[in-house]
């Protein structure tokens, strides 16, 4: 099979040659100890400052306020295990969403360990958080807020500027894991009224193994690494230049494109909805239908099982993702799909397909079409389906 | 992650398909962990298997190991069905991830409780037959969205 259509830009990217272009001389010619005195290192030092500068620039804030880590779950745990520790005097009390990336709920979920309370608030059918749930929840010991910015799974967009507002008016922090969104969306943390940012390299087509934090000046959350005086002594460890590199330089590319990407995405993406939702029956969309990610669209097709349908969409060249549990390796399908209301069945039949620039329309309705037959074929082998057509035919 | 024959039985699911009037039907498994099987049966007056087909609603491993469980008893009498354990249907797939071994439980089951119906419907007892776990078939109501 030699077609390769790639629909899961959700969960990685293709590093752009531009960006790989703009890392090798890192890796071999500047390899520079950033920290090092001559002359020699200073290119590495200025190319660090450069990526800096693009990122707090993406993002209206001080160079200054971004420190450079290895990825989106490290930023997210430095935000939360060091806020939590940091203000553990003023209170104990955390709140955050049920759709949050894992890399959030698994460290609120060792944080309760450690004695803190974490107050899971809801979101309603279309995935957006539920705002008088999450007023209600703020307590006079609440020391931070953590809502993603846009959910991985069915994209749906939070009223992050709201939740800001509320945040700043009540004296708690406010941090948001934006690692769907930065690069995607236009992100301002004056306006927004943002503590703290998460971001990945890789998921905007830089290199992987890199992403950064944003910190609003001031904030004097913990130390994560010990150690030398590298990233103002809150991270210590010899930078990854040639990543901070790329990432700087995808930044560049996404923020300068990031219009003309945004209008061609959602072209696409809106032509994928509303095929399939006028063409194959019994199909769920999930997620909201304008609040939504560009690039995002999540289906939900009744009587069958989302891994079977990812390795044959996979036979036919077509990648995609799932909250169907088989994939996850539990029992429970994706802890999103449950909390948009869900019924465990219809939840483990979804398909996430997220896409890209390189994504063409032909290559929608290839995937349209393959997707067609094969939902049929595995309705006529579903029992689920069966007893479906039985009960109507009575 | 599957292994060639797995891969086969999924691209290729044999028997797959209803028998009207069978004589016995088994389903098994839970919609909510998302796996169901139904096993069909049509057995003749010597008690051999004459035919056979199911449908599933699950993982990969799950239609194989309906697909292979199916070749496993076709042609058989029901004692020599009753002798299709969970491991001879993976070993006839050339094993299965770990994860997906309660699919091949699945398969197993799915015989028991079809061969349980057959056993109901002629008022006979199958010895070394127990009642099946989970039988949930169309007592389970559909759940509307």
């Amino acid at each position: 099979m030699d077609k390769f259509i790639y629909l899961d830009h959700a969960a990685t990217t293709a590093t752009r040659p531009e960006v790989v272009e703009a890392m090798l001389p890192y890796f071999t010619d500047k390899f520079g100890n950033p920290s090092s005195v001559y002359g020699f290192s200073n290119q590495s030092k200025e190319a660090i400052a450069d990526a800096r500068k693009i990122i707090g620039e993406s993002l209206n804030t001080d160079p200054a306020n971004i420190y450079f880590t290895a990825g989106g779950s490290e930023s997210d745990n430095w935000a939360l295990k060091e806020t939590a520790r940091t203000y553990a005097n003023k209170g104990k009390h955390i709140i955050t969403t049920k759709i949050e990336h894992h890399a959030i709920l698994h460290t609120c979920e060792f944080l309760e360990k450690e004695g803190y309370e974490v107050t899971y608030v809801g979101v309603d059918e279309n995935g957006i958080v539920k705002m008088d749930e999450l007023k209600n929840a703020i307590r006079p010991d609440t020391i931070l807020i953590s809502v993603m910015f846009a959910n991985n799974e069915i994209g749906s967009i939070q009223p992050i500027k709201e939740i800001g507002a509320i945040a700043k008016e009540k004296g708690i922090l406010f941090h948001t894991d934006a690692v769907q969104a930065y690069g995607q969306i236009p992100i301002d943390v004056e306006e927004m009224n943002i503590d703290m940012l998460s971001a990945s390299g890789h998921k905007l087509n830089g290199p992987k193994g890199v992403g950064f934090l944003y910190i609003r000046k001031g904030i004097k959350i913990r130390n994560l690494v010990h150690g030398g005086g590298q990233e103002r002594a809150r991270r210590a460890g010899t930078e990854n230049v040639p990543g901070i590199v790329g990432l700087g330089k995808a930044v560049e590319i996404a923020v300068n494109t990031m219009k003309e990407r945004e209008a061609y995405e959602m072209e696409l993406r809106d032509y994928l909805i509303e095929r399939v939702m006028a063409e194959i029956p019994y199909t769920r969309l999930n997620g909201h239908r304008t609040k939504r990610l560009p690039n995002n669209a999540n289906f939900s097709f009744q009587f069958i099982e989302g891994e079977s349908l990812l390795i044959m969409l996979d036979m036919a060249g077509i990648c995609g993702s799932s909250g169907s549990a088989c994939t996850s390796g539990s029992l429970d399908p994706s802890h999103v799909l449950l909390a948009i209301g869900l019924p465990h069945e219809i939840a483990h039949g979804s398909l996430r397909l997220t896409l890209g620039h390189e994504n063409t329309k032909e290559d929608i309705d290839y995937v349209i079409d393959n997707l067609k037959r094969i939902v049929e074929r595995l309705r006529n082998m579903s029992p689920l389906y069966e007893d479906f057509i039985r009960a109507s035919k009575r | 992650m599957y292994s060639e024959k797995v891969m086969d039985h999924f691209q290729n699911p044999r028997n797959v398909g209803e028998i009207e009037n069978a004589s016995g039907v088994g389903t098994v498994g839970n919609a909510k962990c998302g796996d169901i099987m139904r096993i069909y049966f049509d057995i003749d007056d010597n008690q051999v298997i004459q035919d056979v087909k199911f449908k599933t609603f699950g993982c990969g491993a799950a239609v194989a190991t309906s697909s292979m469980a199916t070749e496993l008893v076709k042609g058989k009498t029901i004692y020599e069905a009753l002798e299709v354990t969970n491991k001879a249907v993976m070993d006839a797939l050339d094993g299965l991830p770990p994860v997906k071994v309660h699919c091949s439980l699945l398969a197993e089951e799915a015989i028991h409780a079809a061969l349980w119906d057959y056993a109901e419907k002629n008022g006979i007892v199958i010895e070394g037959l127990e009642k099946p776990k989970s039988d949930i078939g169309e007592h389970e109501e559909e759940e509307e969205y």
